[in-house]
């Protein structure tokens, strides 16, 4: 975790927190840094902040279907404004009509109160508007400095002079609060939380006052949600505006100012933080409050067999994993970034295989050396990164879906295949036909489609590792009911997340993980102190067992 | 804090708190390892030749392997360039023959007619450059086809038009190709110029940068700011005009044009020699130190096997082992930040300072895996 000041006194950090050991200093930040900031206005300090940019009536359609119905934004300066909304909702393609990516067929765009038309990333981002998308724009190849000033280069006497674009990316880093991120890094090496910072830093090094940032901490956890707030803050504080898309509340709740809701393409609602309440919020989102939002558990019901069943395995990440599934019950994993949650994961299907330890599968010994021998004994996982390790994005709906049965279980695919169609309609997947290629569809129907090819295998036990990132409240709520389902018809399941709500909500018991063992377990309904408590090793191991 | 500008000097001071949780590990680079190949082989084979009282290091052996890096030398500084673009030119060895042979005939044996015929085989060879560079980035054709479809075209030309060796070199320019410094051949000396003149555009200037830039993300690039094709555009006409100084020198050598040498293998050779330098295939990384240190083992080999009359199959066979051999290597040495991350090496507790996040390398690895 390279770049944050840790806040969590955990005997695995190598040093000692630095937090207020070395306050920033803004005149140290160099000639260089005081040149950029000096035509960068500053945010205007009346009470009745004049927007900076304005949105009205923005309309777009793809194929025919209107995303955006004549929805209308504004940005102060100096503020975090929090989008919100379902997936679908037209909050990612409000985002790149500002940044420019999609040209609105209706609308318009004022910025400082004149209007702006952006036909291409680089306008938007040549006017002071930039983006943070979810993938980031970066070079790993390259160091961090080279990435900040790409494409423009700071040049002395026709070469591009080095030294100064890694003094002006330090300066930067130093005006942000980033204490622990050398300019001459390759992003290669960087953490996503440490890349993240890189494309904020480059943003900021374009002069930009309006940054958008879609789901920025859907990749963090733990502390480097906390770095990342503290440099949001920051931007405020210099007056960007900050255009923050999440399906977070506790985020919106804790760090933004205003909230806009869309749903289905229209503008809801545009409210102060400090009048709305989170349940408010989700009824304005889906229409229903959150109480109902994970699905009961089996009232009482004991579980069945044991599924899955590992004794003392470990590897490189990951040390004494003792570990007992049973069908009919959902096992949470909980952990901060890093303590090996995926790696465990990973391990159980025969990625980032065991080397020591045992395992078995209802009761037969296995130790999955491949994710071939790991279908065969009856094992499904569903990845953390679906686009580049659950799908094959450029071929059709109804390839993904049968891509493992036909892989690994051809003897059985006949009946199995069969049923492929029937799993993806009860998974409720909206798709123009099985034939549609699944790039072309949403983050949560891309997921859908990943839950299907497994279903198809019919496990045993099925391991989910973040499997709502990306994917919006209602579609949620679906995944969520079909997960208990699974659990009712037998299946062990293994839900691993980096968002403590859902791990508490939905699983029947928790396992923490903290430093590549477990550190303990919880039964269900327990505090959400006492997980991050295992989590950041302040409790003593085993604390339930 | 403020002060950590890597401007200033180093400063011998006490405990900076970022050091430690900022571990450089950085292994040996892959131009390192090159170059430490190139000396493991250097000393090897003078032992081999040693044992049969042959000297590696005399003055014919040593003109012998820099005559023999600096033709495809010349070839593969370019192909570095296009190469880091995540392009390819096959049509290299089609350009040094051409640009031979229009040296020799617009020479013409006449003295005063040099300049013109450096001029019209460079200016032939940037235009098929062009015609790479706007096929591939206007046409979208992907490289490898587009270049060899301009390589073909090429060879017809070749092949109807020339059916043995045409014009004529005059002697003041074969200097160019026999004459040297010491036992350095003026050829080689030119080759090395060329290689730093490219190792300067490729670190210091913009377009050098933006080359990195484009190899590694043309997405990125293009978002950037960067003008992508133009940048493109351009690598391919610097790997021509390199190949059209590789033409020039055979012309020199030969003393006339030939149309044949196409089939000395510089296109697949001199990517070999790209790859073996430590330049990833796929682009935005490496860079034309690798790329010379990997014609200089293949120079060097030759001349080993050539001195020990080996047969040249088994020479062949070293060559291709090496070259698979090295891109192993360079791929084990990226898994190799892996290794830092190691908590728990064999049982129990281990070195417990690594508790980090997963680098993006990391991720990637795990991916391919």
């Amino acid at each position: 975790m390279g770049v944050n000041e840790v806040t969590e006194p955990g005997p695995g950090r190598g040093t000692a927190p630095t937090g207020g050991a070395a306050p920033s200093d803004p005149a140290g930040a160099g000639g260089s840094g005081q040149s950029r900031s000096s035509h960068r206005p500053q945010a205007p300090q009346t009470s009745e902040p004049a927007p900076l940019l304005r949105m009205t009536g923005i309309e777009k359609s793809f194929l025919g279907v209107r995303v955006l119905h004549g929805v209308g934004l504004d940005l102060r300066a100096g503020e975090v404004h929090a989008l919100v909304g379902e997936n679908g909702a037209g909050k990612s393609t409000l985002m790149k009509v500002l940044a420019g990516v999609h040209r609105p067929d209706a609308g318009r765009i004022e910025l400082d109160g004149a209007p702006v038309r952006f036909e291409h990333p680089l306008q938007a981002q040549r006017a002071g508007v930039s983006t943070v998308f979810q993938e980031f724009n970066l070079l790993p190849e390259r160091s961090v400095a080279e990435n900040v000033f790409l494409g423009r280069e700071p040049r002395r006497r026709g070469l591009v002079d080095g030294r100064r674009m890694t003094a002006d990316t330090e300066a930067l880093l130093g005006e942000l609060g980033i204490e622990r991120l050398d300019p001459g890094a390759r992003v290669r090496n960087l953490s996503v939380a440490e890349q993240q910072v890189v494309e904020i830093v480059k943003a900021v090094s374009r002069d930009a006052r309006i940054i958008s940032m879609d789901e920025p901490t859907a990749a963090l956890a733990g502390a480097e949600v906390e770095l990342l707030y503290r440099l949001v803050r920051r931007l405020r504080e210099r007056g960007v505006a900050v255009l923050y898309v999440s399906h977070r509340l506790k985020e919106i709740f804790e760090l933004g100012d205003r909230i806009t809701v869309l749903k289905d393409g229209r503008l809801v609602d545009t409210a102060d933080v400090a009048a709305s309440t989170p349940d408010e919020l989700v009824r304005k989102m889906v229409g229903r409050p959150m109480s109902a939002f994970f699905p009961d558990r089996a009232a009482g019901a004991a579980p069945g067999p044991v599924r899955l069943r590992v004794e003392g395995g470990g590897n490189e990440q990951l040390d004494g994993i003792d570990l007992e599934l049973r069908g009919g019950e959902i096992v949470g994993l909980a952990g901060l970034q890093g303590s090996g949650r995926t790696e465990l994961a990973q391990a159980l299907f025969g990625i980032g295989r065991f080397t020591r330890g045992r395992m078995w599968v209802d009761g037969r010994p296995v130790l999955p050396r491949s994710p071939r021998q790991a279908v065969r004994a009856g094992l499904a996982l569903v990845s953390e990164d679906r686009k580049a390790e659950g799908l094959a994005l450029n071929q059709p709906v109804l390839a993904n879906a049968r891509m493992v049965l036909d892989a690994v279980l051809p003897g059985s695919a006949g009946r199995r295949a069969r049923r492929v169609p029937e799993i993806l309609s009860s998974l409720e997947l909206v798709a123009r036909g099985l034939d549609q290629e699944v790039r072309f569809l949403s983050g949560g129907n891309q997921q859908k489609v990943v839950m299907a090819k497994w279903l198809a295998t019919e496990p045993a036990v099925m391991v989910l590792d973040e499997p709502t990132r990306g994917v919006d409240v209602g579609a949620r709520q679906a995944l969520y009911t079909r997960v208990r389902e699974l659990a009712d018809a037998g299946v062990a399941v293994l839900l691993i997340s980096s968002e403590l709500s859902e791990v508490l909500g939905m699983a029947d018991r928790i396992l923490v993980l903290y430093d590549g063992r477990i550190a303990g377990e919880l039964p269900a309904g327990a505090e959400e102190e006492a997980v991050m408590a295992l989590a950041t090793g302040r409790a003593a191991r085993g604390a339930a067992r | 804090m403020s002060a950590q500008g890597t401007a200033a000097p180093p400063r011998p001071e006490p405990p900076r708190p970022a050091a430690a949780a900022r571990p450089r590990r950085r292994g040996p680079s892959s131009t390192q390892l090159v170059y430490l190949a190139l000396g493991i082989i250097l000393v090897v084979g003078a032992v081999l030749l040693a044992m049969r009282g042959g000297n590696l290091f005399s003055t014919g052996n040593l003109v012998d392997m820099l005559t023999r890096s600096s033709l495809l030398g010349f070839v593969a500084i370019g192909q570095t360039l296009v190469i880091l673009c995540r392009s390819l030119d096959l049509s290299v060895g089609y350009v040094v023959a051409l640009s031979s042979l229009v040296a020799a005939t617009t020479m013409a044996g006449d003295p005063a007619r040099i300049p013109l015929g450096i001029a019209a085989a460079l200016a032939v060879a940037a235009l098929v450059g062009l015609a790479n560079g706007l096929v591939v980035t206007k046409l979208r054709v992907n490289a490898f086809i587009a270049t060899l479809g301009t390589g073909l075209i090429i060879r017809g030309y070749l092949d109807t038009r020339y059916q043995g060796p045409a014009g004529e070199v005059p002697a003041a320019f074969q200097v160019f190709g026999y004459s040297r410094i010491g036992f350095v051949p003026v050829s080689t000396a030119v080759m090395l110029g060329v290689a730093v003149a490219g190792i300067l555009l490729l670190r210091r200037t913009r377009l050098g940068y933006h080359m990195f830039a484009v190899g590694g993300d043309p997405e990125v690039a293009r978002l950037s700011g960067i003008r992508t094709d133009r940048t493109m555009i351009i690598a391919h006409v610097l790997c021509s005009v390199a190949a059209g100084l590789a033409g020039l020198l055979l012309a020199s050598r030969f003393g006339t044009g030939s149309a044949l040498v196409y089939d000395s293998g510089y296109d697949l050779e001199s990517i070999a020699a790209v790859v073996l330098g430590g330049t990833y295939l796929m682009g935005g990384s490496g860079g034309i130190a690798g790329t010379v240190a990997g014609v200089l083992i293949l120079a060097v080999l030759d001349t080993v096997f050539n001195v020990l009359a080996i047969d040249p199959f088994f020479r062949d066979v070293l060559r291709g082992v090496i070259i698979i051999a090295a891109v192993a290597l360079y791929a084990r040495s990226q898994f190799a930040k892996r290794a830092s991350r190691v908590r728990f090496p064999k049982a129990g507790p281990g070195d417990r300072a690594a508790g980090r996040a997963p680098t993006r390398a990391e991720q990637e690895q795990e991916v391919r895996q």
